[in-house]
């Protein structure tokens, strides 16, 4: 049946949900709002899961942070499913339209052996670092505790191996699959690549969240992105005729830069949120960037040699930096 | 550069083994048995992970680039029918019972099976497992948004869905579908593929989407058979997910049979007990009817599902065992539930009501054997003590099912006359069965189900203390407007008003 309905003005009986006119009062609420705040179960839960009984279904007490409400670490980007999507799909469109112009143009055969050389060595083996990535923010996703922390990790998972997805595309491209093959080779076996491989696997063992959450996306990426992308790609390949390399590239910094937002504004609240959680998130941050900063080094110097220290060096400064504005000083 | 040479070409199954399960790699600073703690203690074996045949085959780029497509348009849908006061397309209000039941219970199982698809996403070993169920995740939070997303335009007019949020974990019948979705949770990841990816997903959800999509499309609710389309694709990935969890643990090792049989059996009257309230909707709530549950059942139960179970027998698997159980209540099921339903209206977040004359000529025609002896006579009764101005409500709690919640309103297999109540004694305490189906789930499981929450007695308990009035309040019921008979409520009134502005010069 279809109805004329021009004329029809009706008075809507309330707002919202009675759960988000609690939190923000009498009005209608976003679909970012609607899509996070309080979709988790909370109370009554039926069963304590038989993989470890000593824990909840939801526990907001596997991590040693302490919130009040977990609902307040928010996504400044309030992405839901369908911002997040829509987002991507556009970098995606973009991150295609590179790799092809890059193919059609013949653009990788006219980069020097040297530099296809660094390239392929820097950055294959970094598709297993960004697999490890994913692992650990589905871990947090799916043990973390209030969706608005949670779901922008499970899209952060996803982005992990979209990026571990382009790294291969990019190892093909340069070096066909013996590239992804000699990439796997140095991540298993190199000198230059244990230490990162060690700090992976480290991170494997974390059963807690925000541990992992600091470890992988406060530490690890915080001084991994910069390093590879804008000090070698952007200012030492590409200004030596690399440019394919920063095209093919583009969507991990555009990437880091977008979320590195969310990092921080998650580390923001949780650190104003008491004093005893602001002291483990030093102390996490501390721990962890410290031996992120140790397990770059070799693999910063496969393309800077010598230089290696010192780039490291100051990215540490600018990470240490970046976090002080999160309340946290290291 | 002059080293140009031809590119391999790669098929789309090495590409896609490149782009995914090449990116794993044996731990060696850490141990497996550390990295991946819970993936024995089940006691189903799986000697090689390489073994998994990819259920489907998404890239991260085409799964943002389809995905993104799919979410345009469903928002653009969404956002005219609200804009256009498309609620007032339904056929009537009542239909919206459906959609309240859906968005307390069911949305909140679609955050749930995200939530354990993220767990089972980090817990298998095998990274073309971890992807498949990765992607499922993302998908579950997705089908989570757009229910809620959907149905918050219904929440601006009418009443029973403004606290579904609470609802969720206060409320006695949402609690069938929260313990459901918390049972597959609390157990380790290959039940829970068994539960979600297998029974759910594959065997179950035909029953659950197709009825309840056609439903919506037959009474006019654009909005649920948007998000229901746009679902389906999912879907379909999902449940050649689960279809190949099975095979896989099945061909690994013959000793992971009788577990696997045995969580079939399980998860099976599990996923039965909780369609149940989809019999009712289908042969009740809907104004206009799409099909009656036996028709459903006869479809995409007897023949679909017979088709499943008669190609996995060549693995050993034999139908679940309710499945003959489950056949003889089809033809009762969801007059028992709407009866239970109609007297308990008091404390429901949605509005029940008593068949008209057509609607009970419609259902005997559909249940011959059924409706016009056992169920018409009472349906006579109860219209007959509502208009004497005596309407029949029973104040009195049901008694639930310590398995699956329900209250025990179903009679014996074999005789519709006699309630069917079992009782197991465990550790000095008497436990409550709707049947023995859920008696042997209980039986097999005992420490798992004594811890289950029973709404009815925290009915006593603070803070509510046996005060009817409390209970409303802690469950954000409020009483005259969600709660009670159809007939009568505010949502019919402003229905009626509206479509009445709507169809008139008035």
């Amino acid at each position: 049946m279809q109805i004329d309905l021009r004329t029809v003005a009706i008075q809507p009986q309330r707002q919202a949900f009675d759960h988000l006119i609690r939190r923000f009062g009498n009005k209608p609420a976003s679909r970012y709002q609607e899509g996070s705040y309080d979709i988790q179960a909370a109370e009554n839960l039926h069963y304590k899961p038989t993989w470890d009984p000593d824990q909840a279904l939801y526990d907001a007490g596997i991590t040693r942070i302490v919130m009040q409400d977990w609902y307040a670490l928010k996504d400044p980007r309030q992405f839901y499913y369908s911002t997040y999507t829509l987002t991507r799909a556009r970098q995606q469109e973009t991150t295609e339209a590179n790799f092809g112009f890059v193919e059609t143009r013949g653009l990788a055969d006219m980069l020097s052996d040297e530099l296809r050389d660094v390239s392929l060595k820097v950055l294959v083996p970094l598709r297993h670092a960004a697999w490890g990535a994913n692992q650990h923010n589905t871990f947090i996703c799916g043990y973390g505790y209030g969706t608005t922390f949670t779901q922008p990790c499970m899209y952060h998972a996803m982005d992990n191996l979209g990026i571990a997805q382009y790294l291969s595309r990019l190892g093909l491209l340069l070096g066909d699959t013996e590239a992804l093959d000699a990439g796997k080779q140095a991540w298993l076996d190199d000198a230059a690549w244990q230490p990162l491989r060690r700090y992976v696997e480290d991170c494997l063992v974390i059963r807690d969240p925000f541990e992992l959450f600091v470890a992988q996306n406060v530490a690890l990426d915080g001084l991994l992105y910069p390093l590879v992308y804008e000090r070698i790609v952007d200012d030492h390949i590409s200004v030596r005729g690399g440019t394919a390399v920063a095209m093919l590239t583009q969507f991990m910094s555009d990437w880091f830069d977008e979320t590195r937002k969310w990092v921080d504004a998650v580390l923001k609240v949780a650190a104003a949120e008491s004093d005893a959680n602001r002291e483990v998130l030093q102390e996490w941050t501390r721990t962890w960037s410290d031996s992120a900063a140790s397990a770059m080094v070799p693999i910063v110097e496969l393309a800077l040699g010598a230089n290696a220290d010192d780039a490291v060096g100051e990215q540490l400064a600018a990470f240490k930096a970046r976090i002080a504005k999160t309340g946290i000083t290291l | 550069m002059d080293m140009k040479v031809a590119k391999k070409k790669l098929g789309t199954k090495e590409k896609y083994r490149l782009m995914t399960r090449d990116l794993g790699w044996e731990t060696t600073y850490q141990t497996k048995e550390d990295v991946f703690p819970y993936v024995g203690y089940e006691g189903i074996k799986i000697h090689d992970w390489d073994k998994w045949e990819d259920p489907f085959r998404l890239t991260m780029d085409s799964y943002w680039k389809y995905q993104a497509e799919k979410e345009r348009k469903f928002y653009a849908i969404i956002d005219a029918h609200a804009q256009n006061n498309g609620h007032l397309n339904l056929t009537d209000a009542r239909y919206l019972s459906a959609l309240k039941i859906f968005l307390q219970a069911i949305s909140p199982g679609e955050y749930a099976a995200h939530k354990g698809f993220a767990r089972v996403g980090r817990e298998f070993p095998g990274v073309g497992t971890q992807v498949a169920c990765q992607m499922q995740a993302i998908d579950e939070i997705r089908h989570a948004q757009t229910q809620i997303h959907a149905m918050s335009n219904y929440n601006r007019y009418y009443n029973g869905f403004h606290a579904f949020a609470d609802t969720r974990d206060r409320i006695w019948y949402t609690s069938v579908a929260r313990s459901f979705f918390d049972d597959s949770m609390s157990a380790g990841p290959f039940e829970f593929m068994i539960a979600i990816g297998f029974s759910f997903e594959y065997v179950l959800t035909n029953l659950l989407f197709v009825p309840f999509m056609s439903g919506a499309a037959y009474n006019g609710d654009m909005a649920t058979v948007t998000f229901g389309f746009s679902a389906q694709s999912d879907e379909a990935r999902h449940m050649t997910l689960g279809l190949e969890c099975i095979k896989f643990m099945l061909e690994q090792d013959p000793a992971n049979l009788p577990i696997v049989q045995e969580w079939i059996d399980k998860w099976f009257w599990r996923g039965f007990r909780v369609l149940g309230l989809v019999s009712t909707m289908m042969d009740y709530m809907l104004p206009k009817r799409v099909m009656s549950w036996r028709e459903a059942w006869e479809i995409y139960g007897v023949e679909n599902g017979g088709a499943l179970f008669k190609d996995l027998a060549r693995y050993g698997i034999k139908p679940p065992k309710g499945w003959d159980d489950a056949e003889k209540a089809i033809d009762h099921m969801s007059h028992q539930f709407m009866l239970g339903l109609y007297q308990w209206s008091f404390g429901t977040a949605f509005h029940s009501w008593i068949p008209s004359e057509d609607d009970m000529d419609w259902l005997s025609a559909k249940y011959p054997e059924t409706f016009d002896k056992y169920y018409r006579p009472r349906w006579k009764h109860i219209k007959k003590l509502a208009d004497a101005g005596t309407p029949f409500k029973n104040y009195g709690l049901a008694k639930l099912c310590q398995t699956c919640q329900l209250p025990c309103v179903f009679t014996e297999p074999d005789d519709p006359t006699l309630t069917c109540h079992r009782e197991t004694v465990y550790k000095d305490e008497t436990y409550h069965f709707c049947s023995d189906g859920c008696q042997h789930i209980f039986e097999h499981e005992p420490e798992k189900y004594v811890q289950a929450w029973l709404p009815m007695p925290q009915i006593f308990q603070d803070p509510i203390n046996g005060d009817l009035g409390e209970w409303m309040k802690w469950v954000s019921l409020i009483d005259g407007k969600d709660n009670g008979d159809y007939a009568g409520s505010e949502d019919q009134k402003n229905f009626e008003t509206w479509r009445g502005m709507a169809t008139s010069n008035q």
